[in-house]
């Protein structure tokens, strides 16, 4: 092994501010989107860093990289429940969904040309929603979305029902196991019970959950799971599908075919070992986090409400992501309380995707049966390991005047 | 006394993604005001890439304004105020022409947008104040009344555009580029010390909303083709056109009249008449404007008492011409000292005072040597 680097501590990652801030409460509730890495995790990394040596290679330098490779993907598959031969590195979240949805498409089409059928909660994460819409776009398919509750829950009645409508056309179903925006958490093992019972393969998009809640793959009975590195405390560019074995999507990169020839690229040592730390940890310390995160996000959840008492909650109030708070604030732009908020040091999001930086009503809120106006006033708290009480402090000070003067802007 | 050396202001910079605004929102930080950055989003359909040197609308632009935002350090965000600005100036522009008059969008934008839908929801949201890069500059009196004056460098005054604004508008603008003389290679240069990678990015020209350049066609497409006579100052048809609205007075190219006058000499727009879908063309002397009324004034604080010698602005970049003019309720009637020439009904007058911008109004109607022409 390479010189070990110091442990860096870790407090938070940001970028250098203005000094006007200097002062203010700074507080990071942003966790869905990027969490700091792990110190375990930087010190893993800041190890293979210096290390020479291509995964595929078969000298020595080669073979200790595919070593660390092996022993990571070993530690990934025992923290998700699933063997180290169903987990394929990818460059991240996306690029799982992507191949999942696609590949898994091309490869029951090919099988079977009838099946174009994708079945997709709509409530997905872009990289599983633009995939799907994609496909419908240029390969033929036919995407269906499922119903879901106010809660943006979908049923496992709902896929029975529509898988039954013609169970020969199904090429796969796709159901995230929770929402990113509203931390909703799906019935995933019931889900794919159904969808094994007509030999549909199901993927799920686990970003969000991984490390919140349980995410056994082998127990879920899922064909296809994705999981994200910076979500966790590891770092950016790397995250893996957990790929059922009698499974051979359709490669979406072509190249060496490194990862059981449906994924190709140089595998990314340093990331890898450093993800396996960071899923370790998250797998190890779940249920613990959980609880300590979770009463957090209800101390917030209470302080917010106790401000703005005709605020809504989002999501299940209580299948919900413990990190989680989502809020409607009716007559106010979810733009002009981020503004508002992170003008005093607090960031969160407002949960939705943007167009060329000007956001649209969130289709997850549209999803669910949400008025578009309504839609438009909702901020995303995100907790994470770094979160505490202080943070939950500065909300419940600044959200009460932060929604006084927003409602004065109004729906401009 | 000058903008920068007030109080600290809560500071709204409306950023383009072009040089002046970086550099605006620059210097507005650097003296000490609590800066942060929008860029309008007003376009509904941006496109991805600019094309040659016009517009600021597309999603290329956002990205220069952002990081441009990031290298000042201060806080960006991006406000859709598409709708607003298709409704007060797209639609606007394309209503003026279909009347057969010569609108300026960026007066209405500065009028409708950036301070009034823009600066409105920065007010509600805390902020004391809207910066621009235009080059002007506002002067505080003592009594805290403020005048707009024109930039100190007289070359790149952008005073026109923001004759629009009135008392209460003015008292929340913010225009740090128009009280320094400074050179647009000075501001390039300033850019590229500040490290702003917008430092080299080409001037943007004519009108942000059309993309390729082309007004008669924008115009063409919202308004369909109608085809009208050409005719000469005695009713002979001396050509036909494909709509009446494409025609600006003053204007000589384009026109495609086949034979040439009897004297020979060129032939100018000098009317266009929406109702019967004809333009006249003229002689260039036929242009000549002795006196014009103008409607909407708008004063840069209280209004006129009596007639008065103004210098006034007719366009963008035109030059000044001494004026006498009255008000009368609403209407503005204005006597040039010498007759000046392509002056349109839809343009905006902008009245000065030495410096001072005293006001703006629309021109309603134009009286030439022999005949007053609406």
């Amino acid at each position: 092994m390479a010189g070990r680097t110091p442990r860096t501590p870790l407090r938070r990652v940001r970028a250098p501010r203005p000094p006007r801030r200097i002062g203010h409460t700074m507080a990071y509730l942003d966790h869905a989107a990027t969490t700091p890495m792990l110190p375990e995790a930087v010190e893993a990394m800041t190890a293979q860093l210096t290390a020479v040596g291509n995964a595929s290679a078969l000298h020595a330098a080669g073979r200790r990289a595919r070593r660390t490779v092996e022993e990571a993907r070993e530690a990934l598959a025992e923290s998700l429940g699933a063997r180290p031969s169903e987990v394929v590195f990818t460059s991240g979240g996306t690029e799982a969904d992507n191949l999942a949805v696609k590949g898994l498409y091309w490869q029951r089409r090919d099988a079977d040309p009838a099946r174009t059928r994708v079945l997709a909660s709509p409530v997905e994460h872009h990289a599983v929603l633009d995939a799907v819409d994609w496909l419908a776009e240029h390969e033929g398919a036919t995407v269906e979305y499922l119903p879901v509750d106010g809660h943006g829950r979908v049923h496992p009645e709902a896929l029975r029902e529509a898988i039954e409508r013609n169970p020969d056309d199904v090429a796969l179903a796709t159901v995230m196991w929770a929402n990113n925006e509203i931390g909703t958490i799906m019935p995933i093992a019931a889900l794919a019970s159904v969808a094994r019972e007509f030999d549909v393969p199901l993927h799920s998009d686990a970003v969000q959950a991984f490390g919140q809640t349980e995410v056994g793959f082998a127990d879920s009975g899922l064909a296809a799971m994705t999981v994200s590195g910076h979500k966790i405390g590891g770092p950016y560019g790397i995250g893996a599908l957990l790929l059922g074995r009698e499974y051979t999507p359709v490669p979406v990169l072509h190249g060496g075919g490194q990862e059981r020839h449906v994924r190709s690229g140089t595998l990314d040592t340093p990331a890898i070992a450093a993800f396996a730390v960071a899923g370790r940890i998250a797998a190890e310390r779940r249920e613990e986090y959980a609880r300590e995160i979770g009463s957090l996000r209800d101390e917030l959840v209470r302080a917010v409400r106790a401000a703005v008492p005709d605020v809504i909650l989002g999501g299940d109030p209580v299948d919900r992501l413990p990190a989680n708070a989502h809020f409607t604030f009716p007559g106010c732009e979810g733009d002009s309380l981020l503004l508002l908020l992170d003008a005093q040091g607090i960031e969160c999001s407002t949960g939705s995707a943007c167009t060329a930086g000007v956001a649209q009503p969130s289709h997850v809120l549209l999803a669910t049966g949400t008025d578009p106006d309504l839609a438009r006033g909702t901020l995303r708290f995100t907790f994470g390991h770094t979160s505490t009480k202080a943070d939950v402090d500065a909300v419940a000070e600044a959200i009460g005047p932060a929604v006084a003067r927003a409602r004065t802007a109004g729906l401009s | 006394m000058t903008q920068t050396s007030q109080r600290p202001l809560r500071v709204l910079a409306a950023m383009s993604g072009g040089v002046d605004s970086a550099v605006a929102a620059a210097r507005a930080a650097e003296a000490g005001h609590d800066v942060t950055g929008v860029h309008l989003a007003l376009s509904a359909n941006p496109q991805s890439f600019r094309t040659g040197a016009r517009g600021c609308c597309t999603i290329e632009d956002s990205r220069d304004a952002r990081r441009a935002a990031d290298v000042i350090g201060i806080p960006f965000y991006v406000w859709d105020l598409a709708e607003r600005f298709r409704e007060d100036v797209v639609d606007d522009f394309i209503a003026e022409y279909e009347a057969g008059r010569t609108p300026n969008p960026c007066l209405r934008c500065n009028e409708k947008i950036k301070f009034a839908a823009l600066l409105d929801k920065a007010l509600a949201l805390g902020f004391d104040a809207v910066c621009t890069g235009h080059y002007a500059t506002v002067i505080t009196r003592e009594d805290g009344s403020r005048e707009l004056h024109r930039a100190e460098d007289m070359a790149k005054d952008q005073s026109y555009v923001l004759g629009v604004l009135d008392e209460r508008q003015l008292a929340h603008a913010m225009f740090p580029l128009g009280d320094t003389l400074t050179t647009k290679d000075e501001i390039r240069a300033e850019a590229e010390r500040r490290g702003l990678a917008v430092a080299k990015k080409p001037d943007s020209h004519d009108i942000c909303f059309i993309a390729d350049g082309d007004t008669q066609g924008f115009l063409a497409s919202r308004l369909g083709t109608a085809e009208g006579d050409i005719v000469d100052e005695s009713g002979t048809k001396v050509g036909t056109h494909e709509g009446a609205f494409g025609f600006t007075i003053g204007q000589r190219k384009g026109l495609r009249i086949g034979h040439p006058a009897a004297d020979g000499k060129p032939r100018y727009v000098l009317d266009i008449s929406p109702v019967n879908n004809t333009v006249t063309v003229g002689p260039v002397e036929a242009l000549d404007v002795t006196s014009l009324t103008a409607i909407r004034p708008r004063w840069c604080g209280s209004a006129p008492a009596g007639p008065g010698v103004y210098t006034a602005q007719l366009r963008a970049h035109g030059g000044e011409t001494e004026v006498t003019a009255a008000l009368e309720g609403d209407e503005l009637t204005v006597t040039f000292s010498e007759p000046v020439r392509g002056v349109a009904p839809g343009q905006a007058i902008v009245l000065y005072d030495g410096t001072r911008v005293v006001g703006s109004a629309t021109i309603s109607a134009t009286s030439r040597t022999a005949a007053r022409v609406a």
